[in-house]
């Protein structure tokens, strides 16, 4: 059975009331892989996690974590698997290591094994010296670290991390990024969701870009990268109606554009022949175009380029 | 059976976290307390009843605290259900049943506490009851049955409640359930319309069996009425919960 992939879901689909959350999500996720969703807000990250670790049932399709059905055998896959969610889910006003503790106790470990693990996992995530203080006094980042840990009591084949940095602050994060990266290199199955493009090409091995409750885009983040184009060819115009004219010219070849501050960007090769040739495209009379970048296309690109989300309220 | 294996984890954390809650915990000690001096001394002497007015008083003072104390728990349980925690538990395949026995069991054990520090209050400033051994097991017991019901019936509420604030509102509510009783003062001095209900409503049986075991007075049938009272909102809440918990953990 150990060739079964950690996470298959076929179909899956979700409605609240009229709203459609979910229509149809095809994902593979093997064994020991890292697979992030990426997204914009109400893209169906959350419901997609949700499901998968038997807390909501689909309306329609399968779902199996390491062979086990979601629904049927939802039992099963829950002693295989760890939520860590948006917010912390740990008490206040218990310690860190009371927490801990009885998360393993939850898993059916002795006392002795739950004190043992707890104060493993508190030296682990670096929480030792906090390990006996209320997590009412602990920051953001200890908070999530902590929650985190309680999911990792018992060793679990595949892990959620429903946007695990959201709400921190950048030291945090990092610090989170390298407790999320030991993680994933003892060899543990992860999903986890976010709507950083840099979260997700620094810890996921592959990325499923999520939008309107469908895949709209699946691979590493260099094939996702090569889908958009090499590189962007950004331009300031030097007046309104100059950038409105660029826009009408370029039509749908636009990918990203900011009215404000009179600037667009294109998909370009990169090389010295396209861009010559696209600024005069865009720009006869060498007085529209103020200034001009070219840059390698990031995860951003790709981004707003396949989720077609308003690339005017995306700014850039 | 996971989740009778997580009910005494929870239980544990429940004692654990109304502990540390220390304004509840002052409140849910002091406010008897105070309410009880406040009868005794100050509106007590207006008051006529067959006994000391304290030893009328105690156990409607008992059962507020008890209510009160128990009325708590829809708070904890809305705590619970409206931060990320319970989806924690369900994914460790800790379900419901586990998690609101647990409020209960918590509950439950706060409130002897609790009644324990008030009675010994009340025994302070002149309470003297003359039940037996005997009586003052049957009366503890009656306590007890209605702390549990309680409990159940505030941790349903705690399901219903859409926040923590609303949920303390229930508090608020249950505080004024005894008063039109025979709690504090005797229910045919009160208006002919407010009779039926106050003769009948479940705070009455239970008190009168109180006062009557802690007492040594004859109690009648009133200990079965207020058994059975006890079973009827612990049994409705228990089945409510069910469907409650699911209809909030879709």
């Amino acid at each position: 059975m150990h060739d079964e992939p950690a996470i298959e879901t076929a179909g899956l689909s979700k409605s609240y009331g009229r709203v459609t959350v979910l229509k149809g999500i095809d994902l593979r996720v093997a064994r020991g892989e890292v697979l992030a969703l990426l997204g914009p807000n109400g893209a169906g990250k959350t419901t997609t996690v949700r499901i998968l670790a038997t807390l909501t049932r689909p309306d329609g399709g399968t779902a199996r974590i390491a062979g086990h059905d979601v629904v049927a055998d939802a039992r099963r896959v829950r002693r295989v698997i760890s939520l860590t969610g948006q917010y912390a889910a740990v008490d206040e006003n218990q310690t860190g290591a009371e927490n801990l503790r009885m998360m393993a106790r939850l898993r059916r470990l002795s006392r002795p094994q739950a004190r043992r693990r707890a104060a493993e996992l508190l030296e682990r995530f670096d929480l030792a010296d906090a390990a006996d203080r209320r997590v009412a006094t602990y920051s953001g980042g200890m908070r999530r670290r902590l929650d985190l840990a309680c999911g990792l009591v018992t060793d679990p084949e595949v892990v959620f991390l429903d946007e695990p940095t959201t709400g921190l602050d950048p030291r945090s994060r990092q610090a989170m990024w390298r407790v999320v990266g030991e993680l994933t290199a003892t060899g543990v199955t992860v999903l986890l969701t976010t709507q950083y493009l840099e979260e997700a090409d620094r810890l996921a091995d592959r990325i499923a870009l999520l939008d309107g409750g469908r895949v709209v885009a699946e691979g590493t983040a260099a094939e996702l990268k090569d889908r958009v184009a090499a590189a962007q060819l950004t331009m300031v115009l030097t007046s309104t109606d100059a950038f409105e004219a660029a826009l009408h010219a370029l039509g749908g070849r636009v990918t990203q554009l900011d009215s404000a501050r009179r600037s667009l960007a294109v998909a370009t090769d990169g090389s010295a022949a396209h861009v010559r040739s696209l600024l005069d495209e865009i720009d006869p009379g060498r007085t529209a175009v103020e200034s001009f970048a070219v840059r390698e296309a990031t995860l951003d690109d790709v981004f707003l380029t396949l989720t077609g989300t308003t690339k005017e309220a995306a700014g850039v | 059976m996971s989740d009778l294996l997580a009910w005494p984890v929870l239980a544990g954390r429940g004692l654990r976290l109304s502990m540390r809650n220390l304004e509840a915990l002052l409140i849910s000690l002091m406010l008897p307390v105070l309410l009880m001096l406040l009868f005794v001394y100050i509106f007590g002497g207006a008051i006529r009843t067959d006994t000391d007015y304290v030893t009328y008083a105690v156990p409607g003072v008992l059962l507020l605290c008890c209510s009160y104390g128990a009325s708590l728990t829809a708070v904890g349980v809305a705590e619970d259900m409206t931060q990320g925690v319970v989806d924690r538990f369900r994914s460790m395949d800790v379900g419901g049943p586990a998690l609101l026995a647990a409020h209960v069991t918590a509950s439950t054990l706060r409130n002897l506490l609790s009644t324990a520090m008030v009675m010994a209050v009340a025994l302070l400033i002149g309470f003297r009851p003359d039940a037996g051994p005997l009586g003052w097991l049957a009366g503890l017991g009656v306590l007890v049955a209605f702390i549990v019901a309680m409990s159940a019936v505030s941790a349903a509420v705690g399901l219903v409640a859409k926040t923590t604030e609303a949920a303390s509102g229930f508090t608020f509510f249950v505080l004024f359930l005894p008063y039109p009783s025979s709690a504090f003062v005797p229910v045919d001095t009160m208006p002919g319309w407010l009779h039926g209900f106050a003769e009948h409503q479940p705070a009455t049986p239970i008190i009168e069996s109180v006062r009557g075991l802690l007492l040594d007075q004859p109690v009648g049938d009133r200990p079965w009425t207020a058994l059975a009272w006890c079973g009827v909102l612990l049994l409705a809440s228990v089945a409510l919960s069910g469907p409650l918990f699911r209809r909030r953990t879709r």
